[in-house]
């Protein structure tokens, strides 16, 4: 290691402006020779825009970056592979039919006059990944060997040619338990060089296990840098999550009516959601809580027919029901706002008067169009009501702002009249005014007596609008809280509550 | 229904038209007159309208297809395949309407296994139907049993060579055929439905449309389309030729649709450009043909009408032209964000 205290990277007022978004604002980072930094937050918090931003991929509407002591203002992935920053990717980006040795040192292999010196890389090659620790035949196509030796080729070769900075983006997803011990080796002996390591990753345990100091992003701002050894997973999480309105007063949530609408009885289906029951009431907000990937979205999806589920039964009303495709369920009086906007919520290039009615008139059938002044009445009805910002009606929905969209696809619901609103992550990546209109909508909603499930990562916004919250965990449902138990604090511990435990054992 | 929006929808294709056809002016200067005579309509203009037939009917289909982001490569061989059926049905002695009932029930069938294909099987579109395009013309032999089966049903070879007030029968099909389309995907949430699947099927299928469904109504629609297009081929010759019926007319359909504006990547559509389209088309071999140039020099000069065509449509071109437009007079206004959103 090196003793050298000026940091190897600092960044500060690292600002991203997206249409409609603010990206990041004014983050700042700094990594220590040596160190192996976690980057942290849930999706959606910055830390791939910070990364492309860090990268050249975008350009920064803001901000300073100096490495090594020196300005420096990275143009493109290339441009900053020159000054010292490298970047792994999850899916390994390098050439599977080349030989192990030709991926190294693709684009400036040894030559022999006009000819590559096949031998002299090879042996280059084999070098190299022994100081890592493998010993490996370069000369073999790199598709010969598994995931994770690619990803250490991979990292080979980003830190040959940069060797200051490498940013290792999700570098163990898809490995397992001794691949990413592998992996953890190689990490070590590139700190031990005085490598700066920027770790993204969402297991916690792995960044305990691994990492110095974590910086954690939650919507696009940093909400702390923390020394590892000094703090639990509980708090990482809790700042990953968020709970600065904690101190803010609660309404006293309307009591929900009590008539009994949807029972759902050990629906799953097999690697994707252990089977679960969950009864919901009419004029009732039932909050989804967990970390990423821990089955809200899937809980949604199951519910909605958008997945179908290997078993289960639901019973509407008292009735048994058949939910198969999103199309069962809408006819049922269900609706889902997707958490993927863009990719599963609207229809781009329509108009935002087509994606209105687009739900209404599916059900509807083709063969009943609704009539135009109809469709103008629930537009403009909606447009007034949720208060949409639109130059026109004719627009096509993928030139309004993010939380325009929400808006919009919550009124392809609402249009509908359904009994039953899903809402996956309803406030993701939406500015704060649309944040808050969307939250009091809920809250109205639940009062008109319609039953939600709402799946969030945001913690206070669940303590405000929910009666009761499931939390799960690895694709489990591990507890519920009621009434006056949800608090950040309370869903916090649910959440942590095995991890902590696996991490003090 | 016939709106400003819809003017300026195929305002492009129309300027095209009126183009190609002053340069038909231009090499043969009686290109618009037409006579009367023998009770029909004799005319360089109506020739264009009649033998731009078959390509109009493909389009028709193939705009729908095309809509939901998919593309059906089998119509030339659908065509065989209809014009064979027609033809053995009324060789064998059956009524004439019989027989188009038959070619189209076999078309029909024929884009129900595309649609199989494409929307249950999930294979992409154009490999899915490059299955039909290669075997349906063996099929085709397989009915006509390697021969060219000629007919003499007089019932049959109107459809494909005869009248009606003047008008030659085909022109009258593909236009009335055309004008349904238009009007019923138009008038019925179809269209919408057609266009938001092209656009964003996963959106469409949470929305609750029946996706599965309606791809597989675009494919059948395209299938009918290819046979009425295969009976009037079959009927204008008096034979149904398996080898040759439709030949390529496929590529000619995409051209025209295409050529009408429509993006390959799915999403809105206009079955009225698309068909102006496959006029533009027919314009261009007339253009050829008229000017009296060596054969030799046909399908070189046609490419480089077209690809001049495609050119003036490409979105770079397009964007260049907005650019100029916009950057003479003063914007009025600023569409996107109204001064409210930034005062919060």
């Amino acid at each position: 290691m090196t003793n050298d205290p000026t940091p190897m990277l600092h960044a500060t007022g690292i600002s991203k402006f997206f249409p409609g978004t603010i990206a990041l604002d004014d983050v700042e980072i700094t990594l220590n020779r040596g160190e192996i930094h976690a980057l942290l937050g849930e999706n959606g918090a910055g830390k791939s825009t910070l990364i492309k931003c860090l990268t050249g991929v975008y350009r920064r509407d803001g901000g300073e970056i100096t490495l090594d002591g020196k300005h420096v203002n990275p143009q493109s992935t290339n441009h900053s592979q020159i000054l010292g920053i490298g970047t792994v990717y999850q899916e390994v980006n390098l050439l599977p039919n080349l030989t192990v040795a030709e991926n190294l040192h693709l684009g400036r292999q040894p030559m022999y006059g006009p000819f590559v010196a096949r031998r002299a890389m090879n042996a280059a090659a084999k070098k190299s990944l022994l100081e890592f620790g493998i010993d490996i035949d370069p000369a073999q196509p790199l598709s010969d060997y598994p995931v994770a030796i690619q990803q250490i080729v991979a990292i080979a070769r980003a830190v040959e040619m940069s060797g200051k900075v490498l940013i290792l983006d999700e570098p163990t997803a898809s490995l397992d338990l001794d691949e990413v011990k592998l992996l953890f080796s190689v990490i070590r002996q590139l700190k031990a060089r005085g490598i700066a390591v920027v770790f993204i990753t969402h297991f916690l345990d792995q960044v305990f296990e691994i990492c110095d100091r974590a910086t954690v992003l939650r919507n696009g701002q940093v909400v702390g840098t923390r020394e590892l050894n000094q703090v639990s997973q509980t708090d990482i999480i809790s700042l990953m999550l968020g709970r600065q309105l904690e101190a803010r007063l609660q309404e006293p949530k309307p009591k929900s009516s009590g008539t009994l609408l949807l029972q759902i009885k050990e629906l799953g289906k097999s690697g994707m959601l252990a089977p679960f029951n969950l009864n919901i009431h009419k004029g009732e907000v039932v909050g989804l809580a967990g970390l990423l990937g821990s089955g809200r979205t899937e809980t949604a999806n199951l519910i909605f027919g958008a997945v179908k589920a290997d078993f289960g039964q639901l019973k509407l009303h008292n009735k048994h029901i058949q939910i198969n495709n999103p199309r069962d369920a809408v006819a049922h009086g269900f609706a889902l706002c997707p958490e993927d906007r863009k990719t599963e919520g609207i229809v781009g290039d329509l108009s935002v008067r087509e994606n209105i009615i687009l739900a209404l008139q599916a059900r509807q059938g083709w063969l009943r169009p609704i009539s135009r002044r109809k469709v103008d009445e629930i537009a403009q009805h909606y447009v007034r009501t949720l208060d949409i910002r639109l130059a026109n009606l004719e627009m096509p929905i993928r030139l309004l702002s993010g939380g325009n969209q929400q808006k919009v696809l919550l009124a392809r619901w609402l249009a509908t009249d359904p009994d039953f609103l899903i809402l996956d992550e309803p406030t993701r990546g939406i500015d704060i005014g649309a944040h808050s209109e969307i939250i009091a909508l809920i809250g109205q909603l639940q009062k008109d007596g319609m039953a939600l499930l709402v799946a969030s990562s945001e913690m206070e916004e669940l303590v405000t609008y929910a009666n009761r919250v499931i939390v799960l965990r690895d694709h489990k449902q591990v507890g519920e809280l009621t009434g006056a138990e949800i608090t950040s604090n309370n869903i916090i511990r649910a959440i942590a509550a095995e991890t902590e435990h696996e991490g003090i054992a | 229904m016939i709106s400003y929006n819809f003017f300026k929808r195929i305002m492009p294709q129309m300027i095209i038209l009126g183009v190609v056809l002053f340069l038909n002016l231009l090499v043969f200067p009686d290109f618009f007159v037409i006579e009367f005579q023998n009770g029909r309509l004799f005319g360089n203009v109506i020739d264009v309208l009649n033998r731009g037939a078959p390509t109009a009917l493909l389009c028709i289909g193939m705009t729908l297809v095309i809509a939901t982001k998919g593309i059906d490569l089998s119509v030339g061989a659908v065509m065989a395949i209809a014009g064979a059926t027609a033809a053995s049905l009324v060789v064998d002695g059956h009524y004439w309407l019989t027989a188009v009932i038959g070619a189209l029930t076999v078309g029909a069938i024929c884009g129900l296994w595309n649609g199989f294909l494409v929307a249950i099987l999930r294979i992409q579109p154009i490999v899915a139907t490059l299955v039909l395009m290669v075997a349906g013309r063996g099929v085709a032999q397989l009915i006509t049993e390697g021969t060219i089966l000629t007919f003499l049903d007089e019932g049959l070879i109107h459809l494909g060579a005869g009248t009606v007030f003047g008008i030659p029968t085909p022109v009258l099909i593909w236009i009335f055929l055309g004008g349904l389309a238009a009007f019923f995907v138009r008038r019925t949430a179809l269209g919408m439905l057609i266009e938001s699947i092209g656009i964003n099927e996963a959106s469409s299928r949470l929305a609750g449309i029946n996706s599965r469904i309606l791809l597989i109504c675009v494919y059948v629609v395209s299938g009918i389309c290819a046979a009425v297009a295969g009976v009037i081929v079959a009927a204008d010759i008096q034979g149904a030729d398996a080898n040759n019926a439709g030949l390529w007319l496929e590529l000619d359909a995409i051209l025209a649709v295409v050529i009408g504006g429509n993006s390959l990547l799915g999403g809105r559509f206009s079955i009225v450009a698309s068909l102006l389209g496959a006029i533009i088309i027919q314009s261009v071999n007339s253009l050829i043909l008229l000017s009296g140039m060596p054969p030799e020099f046909n399908l070189v000069i046609k490419a480089l009408l077209i690809l001049a065509i495609l050119v003036i449509q490409s979105p770079r071109v397009g964007h260049l032209i907005y650019i100029m437009r916009a950057s003479s007079p003063p914007i009025k206004s600023d569409p996107l964000t109204p001064a409210k959103e930034s005062n919060r």
